[in-house]
C-alpha cells in the first residue's frame, strides 16, 4: 500500500507497540542546551540511571549565551547553567559543542550543518522548533525535560501514533517572495493550531525549488502552526546538502545512504488525514501585526478591523493584541515605524539569509533612529560570511555584528528589545514579551527587515530589490 | 510524581485563548537549575506591571480565587514552547488541573510527565464554566478515575482521556522506571539496526 514518508518513518522506529498504549518510538538523535536539561541530568542523579546511548547525543550551548564578551556571562544564574551543561556532558560522556567550540551556534542550525540531521531518523530535543530538522525528510519534535530524562536513560519515548497533515504550496512562487513568507501565509490562513495532533508534510512545486536552508525555515515553523512536527520528503537537493558533512557517511557509504533517503519520499498516491492547499502565487512578502504568529497580513495590507472576524473571541484578541502592540486597526503596514531589526534566530541565521539581507542593504545606511543587529546562526555560519565580506557590508550599513546564539529571538541574555519599542525580527515568535517585557515584535524575512532598517518602518522589499535587478 | 484524582475546588477563570508559554512562564526565569520554585513567576507580566505592582484586574491577582486548584482557559492553551518550567510553574503556584477546549502537543504532554491533569471539554461548556466563574466563584468536583468535573451545581461533564496516561496520573508513576522494563525490545530493536 502506498506510504507518505510520516508512517515509514514511524514505522521503522517502533520497538515495541501494543493496543491501547502508545508505541514505545525508538529516537536516533537527541540534541541538548543548557536551558531544557539540567533538570533531567539531575533526574539521572537522584536515580543513579545512566545515559543509556551518549553517541546519540549532541549538545551545545546557545539560549542563554552571550554575543559579545563572551567570557563575561555577567548574570551569575545564567552562567551556572551554562557551567552545569559542561560538567553534564564531561560526567555522561555527551560530546559538546561548547562556547569556545568551533561548532558552537544554534542548535537546530548546527544539526544540519554537522550533518549530525540526517533524512529518516527520529530527532528530539527540549526545544519546540526541533521541527527545523524535518526539512531533510526527518521526524523530528520539541520534547520537555521530563522526556529528555526519558531518552536520556532509555533512547525511547513513548508516543502516540500523530495524525499526517499534506500542506501542499502549488505554482510558484512570485518575485521577492520567500520561504518565510511561505510559512507566514500559511498560519495566518489555517491559524496556529491548524497542526495540533498532527505532523505535516510539507509538498508541491513551490517547496521542491526551495534550498535545504529555505525548507528549514519552513518546517522550523511547523510548531507555530501547532504541529508536532514538519518535514519535507528528501530529493536530490537534500543528497546534495548532505554529501561530505562532518557526520554523514562518506564515499561508497554514502552512496549507499542515499539510495535509502530518496526511498523515503513519500509514494505516489499515499494518504494523509488532513489535506489543505496554499497557492504560491498568492504569497507575498508577510508581516506579523499581532501576538501571536497567525497574526499577520501581506505586506501591501493593513492591520486588520474587529468587524473582519466573526467570532466575538477573534475581535477581542484582536484588540488586546493591538493593545499590547500600540496600533491602530486599519493602519497600513507599510506606516509603522520601528526602532529595532534583529536579524538572526534557527529561523533565519543561516548564510542564505545573511546573503539575502547584505544584498538589500549593501552600500545604503540603517535609518538613525534604528538600533540593528545581525546574529549569525552558528559560528560557522560566522566565519563564512566574514569570508565572503559579508560582515563588512553589515558593518559599513551600521549594524551590529555579534556572536552566534538565540539571543534577541527569546531576549534571555542582554540582547532585550525595551519595553514599547517595537522591532522587525526574522525570528520565529510574536507572543508578548518575547523579545522583552513590553517590547513589540514584529515577523518577516531577512530582506524584508533589512529593508525596514533601511527605511526606519515597515516597507515592501520588492520596490528595493526591483532596483537591484 | 504525586497521584492524581479527585480535586475539589473553586475554579480560576482565565478568560484568554492561545495562552503560550511565554506567557506562563517568562524566559528571564528559565534559568534555574532545579524543577522546583517557578510558581512565584507564573503568569508573572500579567500579575504584575512594569512598576512592580500588582494589576489589579488580573484573575490570579482576586481574592477569591486564591486558594483555587482548578485552571480554566479557552482554546489552544500552552502553545509555543517546550519548557517544562510552564507545568512545573503551574503545579507549583497550586493548580492541580487546567480545563480548556484545547492544549498544544508538547504541552499536554508535559502536564502528564508532572501529575498535572490538562483536561478537554467542549467549546461550549468551557465556555459555560467560563462565564460561571467569572460572574461569581464557583467550585467543581473533578474525578480522574470516573473522568467527570462536576459543578457543586450538580452539572455534570465529561472528558476523554488515553488510559496510557490515566493510569500513570492516578498512580503516580515514573515512567522510566516503566520503560526500563522493556529493555530486552530496545536492545534487540538496537541488534537489529547494527545487522
Ligand atoms: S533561536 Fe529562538 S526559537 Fe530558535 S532555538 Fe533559539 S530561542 Fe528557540
Amino acid at each position: 500500500m502506498a506510504k507518505n514518508i510520516i508512517e515509514k518513518i514511524w514505522d521503522q522506529h517502533i520497538v515495541y507497540e501494543e493496543k491501547g498504549k502508545p508505541d514505545l518510538l525508538y529516537i536516533d538523535l537527541h540534541l541538548l542546551h543548557e536551558v531544557t536539561s539540567p533538570q533531567a541530568f539531575e533526574g539521572l542523579r537522584l536515580a543513579k540511571r545512566k545515559v543509556r546511548r551518549p553517541d546519540l547525543c549532541f549538545a551545545t550551548m546557545d539560549h542563554n549565551v552571550p554575543t559579545r564578551n563572551r567570557d563575561a556571562i555577567k548574570d551569575p544564574i545564567a552562567k551556572k547553567q551554562i557551567d552545569t551543561l559542561q560538567t553534564n556532558c564531561d560526567e555522561f560522556g555527551i560530546p559538546l559543542a561548547n562556547m569556545d567550540h568551533p561548532d558552537q551556534g544554534i542548535v537546530h542550525i548546527i544539526g544540519p550543518e554537522l550533518g549530525l540531521t540526517q533524512p529518516g531518523k527520529t530527532i528530539v530535543c527540549g526545544d519546540s522548533h526541533t521541527s527545523t530538522h524535518g526539512a531533510f525528510g526527518a521526524i523530528s519534535f520539541g520534547i520537555g525535560t521530563s522526556e529528555v530524562e526519558h531518552v536520556l536513560s532509555t533512547q525511547t519515548l513513548w508516543q502516540a501514533k500523530p495524525k499526517t497533515m499534506e500542506v501542499r504550496i502549488t505554482g510558484q512562487l512570485g518575485f521577492g517572495v520567500t520561504a518565510k513568507d511561505i510559512i507566514l501565509a500559511i498560519i495566518a490562513k489555517f491559524g496556529i493550531d491548524m497542526g495540533t495532533g498532527h505532523i505535516i508534510e510539507f509538498t508541491g512545486e513551490a517547496i521542491r525549488n526551495l534550498t535545504m536552508e529555505e525548507r528549514m525555515t519552513v518546517c522550523n515553523m511547523s510548531i507555530e502552526a501547532g504541529a508536532k512536527a514538519g518535514l519535507i520528503s528528501p530529493d536530490e537537493t537534500t543528497v546534495a546538502y548532505l554529501k561530505g558533512r562532518k557526520y554523514v557517511p562518506q564515499d561508497c557509504a554514502f552512496e549507499e545512504a542515499a539510495a535509502k533517503w530518496l526511498a523515503l519520499a513519500t509514494d505516489e498516491g499515499a494518504n494523509y488525514d488532513t489535506v489543505v492547499e496554499i497557492a504560491a502565487n498568492e504569497i507575498e512578502p508577510f508581516v506579523t501585526w499581532g501576538t501571536n504568529p497567525s497574526m499577520g497580513s501581506g505586506i501591501s495590507s493593513h492591520v486588520p478591523y474587529a468587524a473582519d472576524f466573526d467570532s466575538e473571541s477573534d475581535k477581542e484578541a484582536l484588540k488586546k493584541a493591538l493593545v499590547y502592540m500600540g496600533l491602530q486597526e486599519g493602519a497600513p503596514l507599510t506606516s509603522i515605524d520601528i526602532q529595532h531589526v534583529f536579524i538572526g534566530s534557527c529561523t533565519n541565521a543561516r548564510l542564505s539569509d545573511l546573503r539575502a539581507a547584505s544584498k538589500v542593504i549593501a552600500g545604503k545606511k540603517v535609518h538613525p533612529s534604528v538600533t540593528a543587529i545581525v546574529v549569525p546562526g552558528s559560528r560557522t555560519v560566522k566565519q563564512q560570511a566574514e569570508q565572503e565580506g559579508l560582515d563588512a557590508i553589515f558593518l559599513a550599513a551600521g549594524f551590529e555584528w555579534r556572536e552566534s546564539g538565540c539571543s534577541m529571538c527569546l531576549a534571555m541574555n542582554d540582547d532585550v528589545v525595551p519595553a514599547g519599542e517595537r522591532c522587525a525580527s526574522t525570528s520565529n515568535r510574536n507572543f508578548e514579551g518575547r523579545q522583552g517585557a513590553g517590547a513589540r515584535t514584529h515577523l518577516m524575512s531577512p530582506a524584508m527587515a533589512a529593508a525596514s532598517a533601511i527605511a526606519g518602518r515597515f516597507v515592501d522589499v520588492r520596490e528595493m530589490q526591483a532596483t537591484l535587478v | 510524581m504525586e497521584p492524581i484524582n479527585k480535586v475539589v475546588s473553586v475554579i480560576t477563570p482565565l478568560d484568554r485563548k492561545n495562552v503560550d508559554t511565554d506567557q506562563i512562564i517568562s524566559k528571564e526565569f528559565l534559568k534555574r537549575i532545579e524543577r522546583t520554585g517557578f510558581g512565584q513567576y507564573l503568569f508573572y507580566h500579567w500579575r504584575v506591571d512594569a512598576d512592580g505592582n500588582e494589576v489589579k484586574d488580573f484573575v490570579l491577582n482576586d481574592e477569591r480565587f486564591k486558594d483555587s486548584k482548578i485552571l480554566v482557559a479557552h482554546e489552544n492553551f500552552g502553545c509555543g514552547s517546550s519548557r517544562e518550567h510552564a507545568p512545573w510553574s503551574i503545579l507549583d503556584y497550586g493548580f492541580n488541573v487546567v480545563i480548556a477546549p484545547s492544549f498544544a502537543d508538547i504541552f499536554y504532554n508535559n502536564c502528564m510527565k508532572n501529575g498535572l491533569l490538562p483536561i478537554k471539554l467542549n467549546v461550549s461548556e468551557v465556555e459555560e464554566l467560563l462565564a460561571n466563574g467569572l460572574q461569581h466563584a464557583s467550585a467543581v468536583e473533578v474525578n480522574l478515575e470516573e473522568q467527570t468535573v462536576i459543578g457543586l451545581d450538580g452539572k455534570r461533564y465529561s472528558f476523554t482521556i488515553d488510559p496510557y496516561y490515566k493510569e500513570m496520573l492516578l498512580n503516580g508513576w515514573d515512567e522510566i522506571a516503566l520503560t526500563i522494563q522493556y529493555e530486552a525490545h530496545i536492545a534487540s530493536y538496537e541488534e537489529l539496526q547494527r545487522a
